[in-house]
Protein backbone atom coordinates (compact mmCIF):
# COMPACT_ATOMS: atom_id res chain seq x y z
CA UNK A 1 0.00 0.00 0.00
CA UNK A 2 2.48 2.86 1.00
CA UNK A 3 4.83 1.32 -1.80
CA UNK A 4 1.82 2.24 -4.14
CA UNK A 5 1.51 5.12 -2.72
CA UNK A 6 5.48 6.17 -2.77
CA UNK A 7 4.95 5.33 -6.68
CA UNK A 8 2.33 7.29 -7.39
CA UNK A 9 3.95 10.25 -5.49
CA UNK A 10 7.31 9.57 -7.65
CA UNK A 11 5.19 9.93 -10.89
CA UNK A 12 3.46 13.29 -9.95
CA UNK A 13 6.73 14.81 -8.75
CA UNK A 14 8.29 13.64 -12.54
CA UNK A 15 5.58 14.69 -14.34
CA UNK A 16 5.88 17.67 -12.26
CA UNK A 17 9.33 18.35 -13.49
CA UNK A 18 8.59 17.65 -17.21
CA UNK A 19 5.87 19.90 -17.14
CA UNK A 20 7.27 22.50 -15.23
CA UNK A 21 10.46 22.96 -17.41
CA UNK A 22 9.87 21.31 -20.96
CA UNK A 23 5.86 22.19 -21.38
CA UNK A 24 5.35 26.14 -19.64
CA UNK A 25 6.54 28.94 -21.55
CA UNK A 26 8.89 31.68 -19.55
CA UNK A 27 7.51 34.90 -18.79
CA UNK A 28 9.59 37.91 -19.94
CA UNK A 29 8.53 40.35 -16.62
CA UNK A 30 8.95 37.64 -13.94
CA UNK A 31 12.52 36.90 -14.76
CA UNK A 32 12.07 34.94 -17.84
CA UNK A 33 13.02 31.14 -17.37
CA UNK A 34 12.88 31.73 -13.39
CA UNK A 35 9.23 31.91 -13.53
CA UNK A 36 9.22 28.16 -13.52
CA UNK A 37 10.20 28.86 -9.07
CA UNK A 38 6.57 29.28 -9.44
CA UNK A 39 6.16 25.37 -9.41
CA UNK A 40 7.77 25.11 -6.53
CA UNK A 41 7.00 28.43 -4.49
CA UNK A 42 3.89 28.29 -4.47
CA UNK A 43 2.90 24.19 -3.08
CA UNK A 44 6.04 24.87 -0.49
CA UNK A 45 3.69 27.98 0.80
CA UNK A 46 0.53 25.55 0.43
CA UNK A 47 2.39 23.14 2.26
CA UNK A 48 3.85 25.07 4.97
CA UNK A 49 0.67 26.29 6.21
CA UNK A 50 -1.14 22.71 5.37
CA UNK A 51 1.30 21.04 7.51
CA UNK A 52 1.32 23.45 10.73
CA UNK A 53 -2.78 23.17 10.30
CA UNK A 54 -2.37 19.67 11.01
CA UNK A 55 -0.25 20.23 13.70
CA UNK A 56 -2.37 22.60 15.34
CA UNK A 57 -5.29 20.25 14.92
CA UNK A 58 -3.72 16.98 16.34
CA UNK A 59 -2.59 19.19 19.13
CA UNK A 60 -6.29 19.95 19.95
CA UNK A 61 -7.34 16.40 19.67
CA UNK A 62 -4.29 15.47 21.86
CA UNK A 63 -5.16 18.78 24.51
CA UNK A 64 -9.08 17.32 25.03
CA UNK A 65 -9.22 14.25 26.94
CA UNK A 66 -11.65 12.41 24.93
CA UNK A 67 -9.57 12.13 21.91
CA UNK A 68 -6.44 11.97 23.97
CA UNK A 69 -4.32 9.54 22.11
CA UNK A 70 0.18 9.79 22.34
CA UNK A 71 -0.43 8.92 18.17
CA UNK A 72 -1.55 12.77 17.95
CA UNK A 73 1.40 14.46 19.77
CA UNK A 74 3.74 12.15 17.16
CA UNK A 75 1.52 13.00 14.07
CA UNK A 76 1.79 16.76 15.76
CA UNK A 77 5.53 16.91 15.62
CA UNK A 78 5.91 14.43 12.64
CA UNK A 79 3.86 17.54 10.56
CA UNK A 80 5.55 20.03 12.46
CA UNK A 81 8.89 18.56 10.95
CA UNK A 82 8.29 18.70 7.37
CA UNK A 83 6.29 21.61 7.54
CA UNK A 84 9.50 23.26 9.11
CA UNK A 85 11.28 21.71 5.61
CA UNK A 86 8.91 23.04 3.35
CA UNK A 87 9.19 26.37 5.04
CA UNK A 88 12.85 26.70 4.58
CA UNK A 89 12.39 25.65 0.91
CA UNK A 90 9.72 28.31 0.28
CA UNK A 91 12.38 31.19 2.11
CA UNK A 92 15.20 29.92 -0.13
CA UNK A 93 13.04 29.40 -3.35
CA UNK A 94 11.48 33.21 -2.98
CA UNK A 95 14.93 34.79 -2.49
CA UNK A 96 16.15 32.68 -5.56
CA UNK A 97 12.89 33.86 -7.37
CA UNK A 98 13.32 37.32 -6.02
CA UNK A 99 16.67 38.40 -7.07
CA UNK A 100 16.33 38.03 -11.17
CA UNK A 101 12.56 39.42 -10.76
CA UNK A 102 12.83 42.60 -8.26
CA UNK A 103 17.13 42.78 -8.13
CA UNK A 104 17.34 42.03 -4.09
CA UNK A 105 17.56 38.66 -2.24
CA UNK A 106 15.21 39.74 0.48
CA UNK A 107 12.48 42.45 0.57
CA UNK A 108 10.82 43.08 3.55
CA UNK A 109 7.23 42.51 2.07
CA UNK A 110 4.26 41.13 4.45
CA UNK A 111 4.12 37.82 3.37
CA UNK A 112 8.32 37.02 3.52
CA UNK A 113 8.54 38.72 6.60
CA UNK A 114 5.71 36.69 8.24
CA UNK A 115 7.06 33.41 6.51
CA UNK A 116 10.22 33.86 8.37
CA UNK A 117 8.59 34.59 11.43
CA UNK A 118 6.66 31.56 10.98
CA UNK A 119 9.81 29.82 10.57
CA UNK A 120 11.36 30.77 14.07
CA UNK A 121 8.31 29.88 15.93
CA UNK A 122 8.24 26.49 14.51
CA UNK A 123 12.13 25.48 15.10
CA UNK A 124 11.38 26.62 18.45
CA UNK A 125 7.98 24.21 18.50
CA UNK A 126 10.83 21.56 17.47
CA UNK A 127 13.50 22.40 19.81
CA UNK A 128 10.89 22.21 22.54
CA UNK A 129 9.96 18.72 21.12
CA UNK A 130 13.56 17.58 21.42
CA UNK A 131 13.82 18.65 24.98
CA UNK A 132 13.69 15.49 27.09
CA UNK A 133 10.58 14.49 28.98
CA UNK A 134 8.10 11.81 29.32
CA UNK A 135 5.97 11.20 26.51
CA UNK A 136 2.91 12.49 28.46
CA UNK A 137 4.71 15.99 29.80
CA UNK A 138 5.94 16.32 26.46
CA UNK A 139 2.70 16.44 24.83
CA UNK A 140 1.12 18.77 27.00
CA UNK A 141 4.06 21.01 26.69
CA UNK A 142 4.25 21.17 22.99
CA UNK A 143 0.45 20.52 22.61
CA UNK A 144 -0.37 24.26 24.30
CA UNK A 145 3.36 25.51 22.49
CA UNK A 146 1.59 24.52 18.98
CA UNK A 147 -1.50 26.24 19.34
CA UNK A 148 -0.06 28.99 21.04
CA UNK A 149 2.33 29.39 17.70
CA UNK A 150 -0.78 28.78 15.57
CA UNK A 151 -2.83 31.78 17.28
CA UNK A 152 0.28 33.79 17.04
CA UNK A 153 0.69 33.70 13.34
CA UNK A 154 -2.46 36.30 12.73
CA UNK A 155 -1.43 38.56 14.75
CA UNK A 156 2.24 38.28 13.16
CA UNK A 157 0.67 38.45 9.66
CA UNK A 158 -1.46 41.25 11.25
CA UNK A 159 1.26 43.68 12.14
CA UNK A 160 3.66 42.62 9.84
CA UNK A 161 1.41 43.71 6.93
CA UNK A 162 0.10 47.27 8.43
CA UNK A 163 3.75 48.09 9.44
CA UNK A 164 4.80 47.18 6.05
CA UNK A 165 2.31 49.29 4.61
CA UNK A 166 3.14 51.69 6.08
CA UNK A 167 6.79 52.48 5.38
CA UNK A 168 6.41 51.70 1.74
CA UNK A 169 2.57 51.37 -0.20
CA UNK A 170 2.52 50.21 -3.59
CA UNK A 171 5.21 48.01 -3.89
CA UNK A 172 6.74 46.22 -6.53
CA UNK A 173 5.22 43.14 -4.75
CA UNK A 174 1.41 43.33 -6.61
CA UNK A 175 3.49 42.05 -9.34
CA UNK A 176 4.12 39.44 -8.32
CA UNK A 177 0.75 38.56 -7.00
CA UNK A 178 -0.57 39.26 -10.71
CA UNK A 179 1.52 36.68 -12.16
CA UNK A 180 -1.41 36.06 -15.17
CA UNK A 181 -1.33 32.48 -15.54
CA UNK A 182 -2.76 30.69 -18.50
CA UNK A 183 -3.18 27.40 -19.71
CA UNK A 184 -0.70 24.97 -19.25
CA UNK A 185 0.88 27.00 -16.48
CA UNK A 186 -2.25 26.84 -14.28
CA UNK A 187 -2.21 22.92 -14.97
CA UNK A 188 1.17 22.56 -14.37
CA UNK A 189 0.25 24.48 -11.11
CA UNK A 190 -2.55 22.24 -10.14
CA UNK A 191 -0.33 19.65 -10.69
CA UNK A 192 2.58 20.73 -8.84
CA UNK A 193 0.25 21.19 -5.79
CA UNK A 194 -1.01 17.92 -5.99
CA UNK A 195 2.45 16.28 -6.48
CA UNK A 196 3.74 18.20 -3.50
CA UNK A 197 0.47 17.72 -1.37
CA UNK A 198 1.41 13.37 -1.81
CA UNK A 199 5.01 14.14 -0.90
CA UNK A 200 4.06 15.83 2.33
CA UNK A 201 1.66 12.77 3.42
CA UNK A 202 3.86 10.54 2.47
CA UNK A 203 6.86 12.39 4.05
CA UNK A 204 4.62 12.75 7.44
CA UNK A 205 3.20 8.90 7.57
CA UNK A 206 6.93 7.83 7.33
CA UNK A 207 7.92 10.40 10.04
CA UNK A 208 4.83 9.26 12.02
CA UNK A 209 5.86 5.47 11.78
CA UNK A 210 9.52 6.53 13.04
CA UNK A 211 8.80 8.23 16.28
CA UNK A 212 6.30 5.84 16.74
CA UNK A 213 9.02 3.11 16.62
CA UNK A 214 11.22 5.82 18.46
CA UNK A 215 8.81 5.84 21.45
CA UNK A 216 8.50 1.85 21.60
CA UNK A 217 12.08 1.44 21.82
CA UNK A 218 12.27 3.67 24.64
CA UNK A 219 9.48 1.85 26.58
CA UNK A 220 10.65 -1.57 25.65
CA UNK A 221 14.49 -0.32 27.34
CA UNK A 222 12.42 1.30 30.85
CA UNK A 223 11.18 -2.29 31.01
CA UNK A 224 14.04 -4.18 30.33
CA UNK A 225 15.68 -2.13 32.45
CA UNK A 226 13.60 -2.42 35.40
CA UNK A 227 13.08 -6.54 34.83
CA UNK A 228 17.22 -6.48 35.10
CA UNK A 229 16.79 -4.55 38.22
CA UNK A 230 14.09 -6.72 39.70
CA UNK A 231 16.33 -9.92 38.68
CA UNK A 232 19.48 -8.27 40.64
CA UNK A 233 18.02 -7.39 43.50
CA UNK A 234 16.03 -10.90 43.57
CA UNK A 235 19.41 -12.58 43.56
CA UNK A 236 20.32 -10.18 46.43
CA UNK A 237 18.11 -11.28 49.02
CA UNK A 238 17.91 -14.29 47.82
CA UNK B 1 -12.11 38.97 44.89
CA UNK B 2 -10.06 35.51 45.12
CA UNK B 3 -8.16 35.54 42.07
CA UNK B 4 -6.78 39.00 43.24
CA UNK B 5 -5.66 38.31 46.23
CA UNK B 6 -3.63 35.26 45.16
CA UNK B 7 -2.22 37.61 41.85
CA UNK B 8 -0.80 40.01 44.76
CA UNK B 9 0.61 37.32 46.97
CA UNK B 10 2.35 35.56 44.39
CA UNK B 11 3.44 39.17 42.52
CA UNK B 12 4.37 40.00 46.18
CA UNK B 13 6.86 37.20 46.43
CA UNK B 14 8.44 37.49 43.46
CA UNK B 15 9.05 40.86 44.04
CA UNK B 16 10.40 40.65 47.43
CA UNK B 17 12.80 37.92 46.38
CA UNK B 18 14.31 40.43 43.60
CA UNK B 19 14.41 43.41 46.14
CA UNK B 20 16.29 41.15 48.98
CA UNK B 21 18.52 39.36 45.86
CA UNK B 22 19.00 42.52 43.93
CA UNK B 23 19.92 40.56 40.91
CA UNK B 24 17.20 42.90 38.60
CA UNK B 25 18.46 45.87 39.70
CA UNK B 26 22.23 44.83 39.67
CA UNK B 27 22.44 42.64 36.63
CA UNK B 28 19.48 42.89 34.73
CA UNK B 29 19.42 46.77 34.85
CA UNK B 30 22.68 47.28 33.70
CA UNK B 31 22.61 45.29 31.36
CA UNK B 32 19.80 47.37 29.63
CA UNK B 33 21.66 50.13 29.93
CA UNK B 34 25.03 48.78 28.63
CA UNK B 35 23.11 47.34 25.64
CA UNK B 36 22.04 51.05 24.57
CA UNK B 37 25.84 52.50 24.93
CA UNK B 38 26.47 49.39 22.68
CA UNK B 39 24.19 50.33 20.40
CA UNK B 40 25.83 53.89 19.99
CA UNK B 41 28.92 52.37 19.30
CA UNK B 42 27.36 50.11 16.89
CA UNK B 43 26.27 53.02 15.20
CA UNK B 44 29.37 55.49 15.65
CA UNK B 45 27.10 57.58 17.74
CA UNK B 46 25.87 59.55 14.57
CA UNK B 47 23.32 61.75 16.48
CA UNK B 48 20.81 61.91 13.68
CA UNK B 49 20.95 58.07 12.92
CA UNK B 50 20.38 56.90 16.75
CA UNK B 51 17.32 59.74 17.31
CA UNK B 52 16.24 58.37 14.44
CA UNK B 53 16.69 54.79 15.62
CA UNK B 54 15.86 55.88 19.13
CA UNK B 55 12.80 53.84 19.34
CA UNK B 56 13.82 50.48 17.90
CA UNK B 57 16.80 50.25 20.16
CA UNK B 58 15.16 51.00 23.24
CA UNK B 59 12.38 47.81 22.26
CA UNK B 60 15.53 45.69 21.46
CA UNK B 61 17.53 46.30 24.44
CA UNK B 62 13.60 46.10 26.65
CA UNK B 63 13.33 42.67 24.69
CA UNK B 64 16.75 41.53 25.48
CA UNK B 65 16.67 42.11 29.45
CA UNK B 66 13.03 40.55 29.64
CA UNK B 67 14.62 37.49 28.83
CA UNK B 68 16.86 37.56 31.34
CA UNK B 69 14.00 38.71 33.87
CA UNK B 70 11.74 35.82 32.51
CA UNK B 71 14.96 33.26 33.01
CA UNK B 72 15.43 34.94 36.57
CA UNK B 73 11.78 34.40 37.50
CA UNK B 74 11.37 30.86 36.52
CA UNK B 75 15.33 29.47 37.90
CA UNK B 76 13.61 31.34 40.92
CA UNK B 77 11.04 28.49 41.04
CA UNK B 78 13.19 25.61 40.05
CA UNK B 79 15.62 26.23 43.40
CA UNK B 80 15.09 23.97 46.34
CA UNK B 81 11.71 22.89 44.16
CA UNK B 82 9.82 25.84 44.90
CA UNK B 83 7.40 24.83 41.58
CA UNK B 84 6.10 21.68 43.60
CA UNK B 85 5.41 24.33 46.70
CA UNK B 86 3.55 26.90 44.20
CA UNK B 87 1.52 23.77 42.68
CA UNK B 88 0.49 22.68 45.56
CA UNK B 89 -0.35 25.80 47.01
CA UNK B 90 -4.19 25.60 46.32
CA UNK B 91 -3.25 29.57 44.63
CA UNK B 92 -5.74 30.11 41.76
CA UNK B 93 -3.62 28.80 38.94
CA UNK B 94 -4.72 31.49 36.51
CA UNK B 95 -3.68 34.06 39.20
CA UNK B 96 -0.41 32.61 39.61
CA UNK B 97 0.39 32.95 36.18
CA UNK B 98 -1.14 36.24 36.17
CA UNK B 99 0.97 37.46 39.66
CA UNK B 100 4.53 36.22 37.80
CA UNK B 101 3.70 37.96 34.88
CA UNK B 102 2.97 41.34 36.62
CA UNK B 103 5.97 41.07 39.09
CA UNK B 104 7.95 40.84 35.55
CA UNK B 105 6.06 43.70 34.57
CA UNK B 106 6.61 46.13 37.28
CA UNK B 107 10.54 45.16 36.93
CA UNK B 108 10.01 46.17 32.83
CA UNK B 109 8.50 49.22 33.97
CA UNK B 110 11.35 50.34 36.13
CA UNK B 111 13.78 49.19 33.59
CA UNK B 112 11.98 50.99 30.44
CA UNK B 113 11.88 54.78 32.79
CA UNK B 114 15.69 54.05 33.80
CA UNK B 115 16.49 53.49 29.72
CA UNK B 116 14.31 55.92 28.91
CA UNK B 117 16.31 58.89 30.58
CA UNK B 118 19.52 56.84 28.94
CA UNK B 119 18.23 57.42 25.58
CA UNK B 120 17.42 60.65 26.30
CA UNK B 121 20.44 61.68 27.63
CA UNK B 122 23.15 59.65 25.13
CA UNK B 123 21.03 59.76 21.87
CA UNK B 124 19.24 63.15 22.39
CA UNK B 125 15.57 62.78 21.83
CA UNK B 126 13.11 64.57 22.97
CA UNK B 127 9.43 63.03 23.51
CA UNK B 128 6.35 65.27 21.91
CA UNK B 129 3.61 62.92 23.23
CA UNK B 130 3.83 61.40 26.35
CA UNK B 131 0.09 59.96 27.24
CA UNK B 132 0.76 58.23 23.84
CA UNK B 133 4.53 56.99 25.12
CA UNK B 134 2.79 56.07 28.55
CA UNK B 135 0.21 54.08 26.97
CA UNK B 136 1.93 52.37 24.39
CA UNK B 137 4.89 51.08 26.95
CA UNK B 138 2.07 50.24 29.10
CA UNK B 139 0.71 47.90 26.86
CA UNK B 140 3.93 46.34 25.17
CA UNK B 141 5.23 45.40 28.46
CA UNK B 142 1.69 43.68 30.08
CA UNK B 143 2.08 41.92 26.65
CA UNK B 144 5.53 40.75 27.01
CA UNK B 145 4.97 39.80 30.27
CA UNK B 146 2.35 37.51 29.64
CA UNK B 147 3.97 35.92 26.47
CA UNK B 148 7.20 35.36 28.54
CA UNK B 149 5.84 34.07 31.07
CA UNK B 150 3.80 31.64 29.22
CA UNK B 151 6.46 29.96 27.47
CA UNK B 152 8.85 30.25 31.09
CA UNK B 153 6.80 27.37 32.30
CA UNK B 154 6.20 25.76 29.22
CA UNK B 155 9.76 25.30 29.36
CA UNK B 156 10.25 25.01 33.06
CA UNK B 157 12.11 22.42 34.51
CA UNK B 158 13.79 21.13 31.15
CA UNK B 159 17.25 21.25 30.71
CA UNK B 160 17.56 23.82 27.81
CA UNK B 161 15.29 25.94 29.60
CA UNK B 162 17.99 29.07 29.04
CA UNK B 163 18.59 28.84 25.81
CA UNK B 164 15.07 27.48 24.59
CA UNK B 165 13.24 30.66 26.17
CA UNK B 166 14.63 32.94 23.82
CA UNK B 167 14.04 31.25 20.40
CA UNK B 168 10.33 30.66 21.67
CA UNK B 169 9.96 34.39 23.29
CA UNK B 170 11.59 36.54 20.04
CA UNK B 171 9.19 35.38 16.99
CA UNK B 172 6.15 35.57 19.33
CA UNK B 173 6.34 38.86 20.58
CA UNK B 174 6.73 40.56 16.33
CA UNK B 175 4.17 42.58 17.18
CA UNK B 176 5.03 44.22 20.58
CA UNK B 177 8.57 45.03 18.63
CA UNK B 178 6.90 46.34 15.84
CA UNK B 179 3.79 48.02 17.68
CA UNK B 180 6.03 49.86 20.39
CA UNK B 181 8.50 51.29 18.02
CA UNK B 182 5.77 52.71 15.66
CA UNK B 183 3.98 54.05 18.81
CA UNK B 184 7.45 55.38 20.12
CA UNK B 185 8.23 56.76 16.64
CA UNK B 186 4.45 58.50 16.73
CA UNK B 187 5.61 59.90 20.29
CA UNK B 188 8.92 61.33 19.36
CA UNK B 189 7.16 63.00 15.85
CA UNK B 190 8.72 60.71 13.01
CA UNK B 191 5.53 59.10 12.79
CA UNK B 192 1.65 58.97 12.78
CA UNK B 193 -0.97 56.54 13.54
CA UNK B 194 0.43 55.87 17.29
CA UNK B 195 -2.54 55.33 18.62
CA UNK B 196 -3.62 52.70 16.11
CA UNK B 197 -0.91 50.91 17.12
CA UNK B 198 -1.54 51.02 21.00
CA UNK B 199 -4.53 49.21 19.88
CA UNK B 200 -2.53 46.65 18.43
CA UNK B 201 -0.84 46.50 21.50
CA UNK B 202 -3.53 46.54 23.96
CA UNK B 203 -5.11 43.43 21.89
CA UNK B 204 -2.03 41.11 21.62
CA UNK B 205 -1.56 42.25 25.58
CA UNK B 206 -5.38 41.14 26.18
CA UNK B 207 -4.34 37.58 24.14
CA UNK B 208 -1.61 36.94 25.69
CA UNK B 209 -3.16 37.49 29.26
CA UNK B 210 -6.06 35.19 28.47
CA UNK B 211 -4.08 32.30 26.62
CA UNK B 212 -1.35 32.47 29.91
CA UNK B 213 -4.36 31.95 32.71
CA UNK B 214 -6.05 29.50 30.42
CA UNK B 215 -2.69 27.33 30.17
CA UNK B 216 -1.15 28.14 32.81
CA UNK B 217 -3.01 25.08 35.34
CA UNK B 218 -2.67 22.27 32.91
CA UNK B 219 1.46 23.41 32.55
CA UNK B 220 1.98 23.80 36.01
CA UNK B 221 0.32 20.41 36.88
CA UNK B 222 2.52 16.95 36.93
CA UNK B 223 1.88 15.33 33.72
Amino acid sequence: MKKVFLAVTLVALAATVYFALAVTPPRENQGGEAVRLLYLHVPTAWLAYLAFAVTAFASLLWLVPRTRRPEWDLLAGASAEVGVVFTALMLVVGSLWARPTWGTWWEWDARLTTTAILFFLYLGYLALRRTGATSDERGKRCAIAALVAFADVPIVHFSVTWWQTLHQPGTVFNERLDVKISGSMSATLVLAVAAFTLLYAYLTMERFELAKLEEGREEREVQRAIAERVASEGAVTA
Amino acid sequence: MRFLRDLALVAGKDLRIESRSRVALQQILPFGVIVVVMFAFALDADREFLERAAPGLFWIAVLLAALLAVGRSFSVEEANRARDGLRMSSLDPGAIFAGKAAAIAVELFVLEAVLGVAVVVLYDVSFTDVLLLACAAFAATVGLAATGTVYGVLAGGLRARETLVPLLVLPAVTPVMLGGTRAFQAALGLADDGWAWVQLLCAFAVLAVSAGIVAFGPLLEEA
